[in-house]
């Protein structure tokens, strides 16, 4: 019981359910809401890409590129063309998920600096079309969206969102984590090491690829698509290169190939641009200051590097007080 | 021993950060001063326009508490860099309004800030006060949301007045991709029927297009063109005007006011000589007239920047200049920062002399500018001299 209650999938869960029922405690007005579900959005998109490039160990350069289409998708049909905005979501996902799924095989033959290349690409083109048909995405001013509603109720205020955002955040982590544990998660393990060596065995690389590829796609998409709503206007920026490098930034600032580190990565790196506002002109270079310190000391990311420091403490202090070593 | 030194360096962190609370509280309490909100795009592709802004707010915010503040209360700037991204915008706007509960907000570099954030001063009930350009920000009216540079409508129609004084009807559009570009050329083609303008040739380039010879050349051979007008923005239209001069095109060649500085007449060099442009009065501050009403304040405004910052003064700067200015003469009005008072004195405002023009604010109109805003300049020996 006790070892189940440590592993990630239930202790770690039940820890990150803690957290999100007992964080309103904290957020006293509706700004800390509005980071709090900012956070949680940029998780959902990080756990993710984590499943892509942490577990896979295939990079995205263009994931934004994704969570862009999901935002667009959504507020063109919920916005210009009238779809309830539950279908418009449904029906962007699915389209996303087609995409990537499309491009995934050609792109996935690629691997190191080619497969960075070609996402980074594919980010650029759904970028440019975004700023330049400006019929429908408004261009590089952007274009307004509609709230979040299902049937006649509206979807509205900070603090709805956050528990709606939270439950999905709870589930995306719960998908992930369930995924990393089945048959498909440990080929995926396999295919990181080695990827002649996962083929040896028998793991059909190309199609686990294009697999992971389309479910990080799709959460992203997910993500794009609330954001959307949330905020309840779109811009190009979301969809920007520099978005996608934010993304990769918060995976491998929490850690790699963990799920857990995915969201520290996406909350500490959405909050500290806010926490460093008090450095005034000085904000960017601290910024820079605490990533690279972060990276030097905690080389492996925030959650694994300070989870390997806790065993090699319980290690010392259990040989230690063990007469017998 | 290394935990040790641990929990001392947590105790001093922590100790610093009581001490820097306990500063910020102590200043808040020490007295009631009126709180300016403002979010610009001090970084990244917009910090020309959020640089400036950013800037003058605190030249001016300086200036006018070392004068003895307004209605004998400090002003207190309370500013967050955006970087030209909605979604920051958005959330510093949160944190104006709740966290730091400014009693109103001048800022909005761009039209996507501006527009992001607009539900949520409406819903909060909070004079805001937007330096983009846009018509949409103004039109429909919106009850809490003002701004102060001239829209891009203007500027297309301030040409075509223009075009229409020297019987050019027939005219080509030739626009980059960009924001502004895109913009204006829309509002361009929406007004031309009301002048009585054709557009018979309409032209686009890319962004990072160095060469604009192919478009040109279709525009030099369509039929019955008699002026071209390039609604564009950085480097674009200095390329736009070599290239029109190199293919030797003859009739007339307007710019916008995206790019009305004396820096676009040292990009393209003798090629800008007859250029005509709509600009503010800024450009020319010191060439205008002793008569002229705007000079003392454009030329105040100059001289307090170029003193200060030791760079060339821009319009975008000026705009921040009067949305402060607009807000302290509504607070002076209202008698106070009661937000329903101030919105009421910002609705009020007749006859302010500001850097972009005079402003005549209405119920039906939060921009409060016509077209005597503008200046029609033309290229002349290396510099701008205003057309009569």
């Amino acid at each position: 019981m006790l070892q189940r209650l440590a592993s990630p999938r239930t202790g770690g869960l039940l820890a990150l359910a803690a957290a999100i029922v007992l964080l309103p405690f904290l957020l006293s007005n509706s700004y800390f809401y509005d980071i709090a579900i900012l956070v949680g959005l940029n998780a959902i998109v990080c756990v993710g890409l984590n499943l892509l490039i942490g577990y896979a160990g295939q990079i995205s350069l263009g994931h934004a590129g994704f969570f862009g289409l999901g935002a667009y998708g959504s507020a063109i049909l919920a916005s210009r063309y009238g779809w309830p905005p539950l279908a418009a979501m449904l029906t962007t996902t699915l389209a996303v998920a087609a995409l990537a799924f499309l491009v995934g095989r050609p792109i996935l033959r690629l691997k190191g600096h080619y497969l960075a290349m070609a996402t980074l690409g594919l980010g650029i083109i759904i970028f440019m079309v975004i700023t330049t048909e400006d019929k429908f995405t408004g261009g590089p001013d952007g274009l307004s969206v509609v709230p979040f509603s299902i049937g006649e109720y509206t979807l509205r205020g900070e603090r709805l969102w956050y528990w709606i955002v939270g439950a999905l955040l709870l589930f995306a982590v719960w998908l992930a984590l369930n995924l990393i544990e089945s048959p498909a998660g440990r080929a995926l393990r396999a295919l990181h090491s080695s990827e002649v060596g996962a083929e040896v065995v028998g793991i059909d690389a190309a199609r686990q690829k294009v697999m992971v590829f389309v479910i990080s796609a799709v959460f992203a998409s997910v993500a794009g698509s609330l954001a959307a709503h949330y905020s309840g206007f779109v811009t190009p920026g979301k969809v920007a290169f520099f978005h996608s490098i934010e993304l990769v930034t918060m995976v491998v600032f929490g850690g790699m190939a963990s799920t857990f580190g995915a969201v520290v990565g996406a909350a500490v790196l959405t909050t500290l641009p806010q926490l460093l506002t008090v450095f005034k002109d000085y904000e960017m270079m601290v910024f820079g200051a605490v990533m690279m310190g972060t990276m030097i000391f905690l080389p492996r990311g925030v959650v694994p590097s300070l989870g390997r420091l806790l065993e090699l403490r319980r290690q010392g202090a259990a040989s230690r007080s063990d007469p017998r070593t | 021993m290394k935990t040790t030194q641990a929990k001392t360096s947590i105790k001093r962190s922590l100790a610093v950060l009581a001490a820097s609370c306990a500063l910020f509280t102590g200043q808040a309490v020490a007295q009631e001063p009126i709180k300016v909100g403002a979010f610009l795009s001090v970084t990244g592709g917009a910090a020309f326009l959020g640089d400036p802004e950013n800037k003058t707010l605190e030249l001016y915010v300086e200036k006018v508490n070392a004068a003895g503040g307004v209605l004998g209360r400090k002003l207190q700037l309370v500013s967050y860099d955006s970087a030209g991204d909605a979604e920051k915008a958005r959330t510093f706007v949160k944190r104006l309004i709740e966290q730091d509960k400014v009693d109103l907000i001048v800022g909005g570099s761009t039209t996507g800030e501006t527009m992001a954030v607009v539900p949520l001063v409406e819903a909060a009930q909070i004079p805001f006060i937007s330096l983009a350009g846009a018509v949409v920000i103004i039109e429909p009216v919106k009850k809490w949301v003002f701004k102060t540079p001239h829209t891009d409508r203007m500027a297309c129609e301030k040409v075509f007045v223009d075009m229409q004084a020297r019987k050019l009807s027939k005219i080509a559009l030739i626009s980059g991709a960009g924001g502004f570009d895109k913009s204006m050329r829309a509002e361009c083609l929406k007004v031309a029927a009301k002048h009585k303008i054709e557009v018979i040739a309409d032209e686009t380039y890319g962004a990072g297009d160095t060469d604009m010879t192919a478009q040109l050349t279709k525009i030099k051979n369509t039929a019955g063109v008699q002026a071209v007008l390039n609604p564009g923005f950085g480097q674009g239209p200095a390329i736009v005007t070599k290239n029109y001069r190199q293919i030797g095109i003859a009739f007339p060649l307007y710019q916008s006011h995206g790019v009305a500085s004396k820096e676009f007449i040292n990009l393209s060099g003798a090629a800008a000589e007859g250029v005509r442009l709509p600009a503010a009065a800024l450009l020319i501050a010191e060439s205008l007239p002793a008569s002229d009403p705007q000079r003392s304040v454009v030329v105040n405004y100059k001289k307090d920047y170029e003193a200060r910052f030791k760079s060339d003064v821009s319009t975008f700067g000026g705009h921040a200049y009067d949305g402060l200015m607009l807000a302290i003469e509504a607070v002076k009005k209202a008698g106070g920062t009661d937000k329903a008072k101030v919105r009421d004195a910002l609705e009020g405002v007749r006859g302010y002399m500001g850097t972009a023009g005079v402003v005549n604010m209405s119920a039906t109109d939060h921009m409060g500018l016509d077209l005597t805003a503008f200046r029609m300049l033309e290229g002349k020996g290396g510099n701008w001299t205003e057309v009569k």
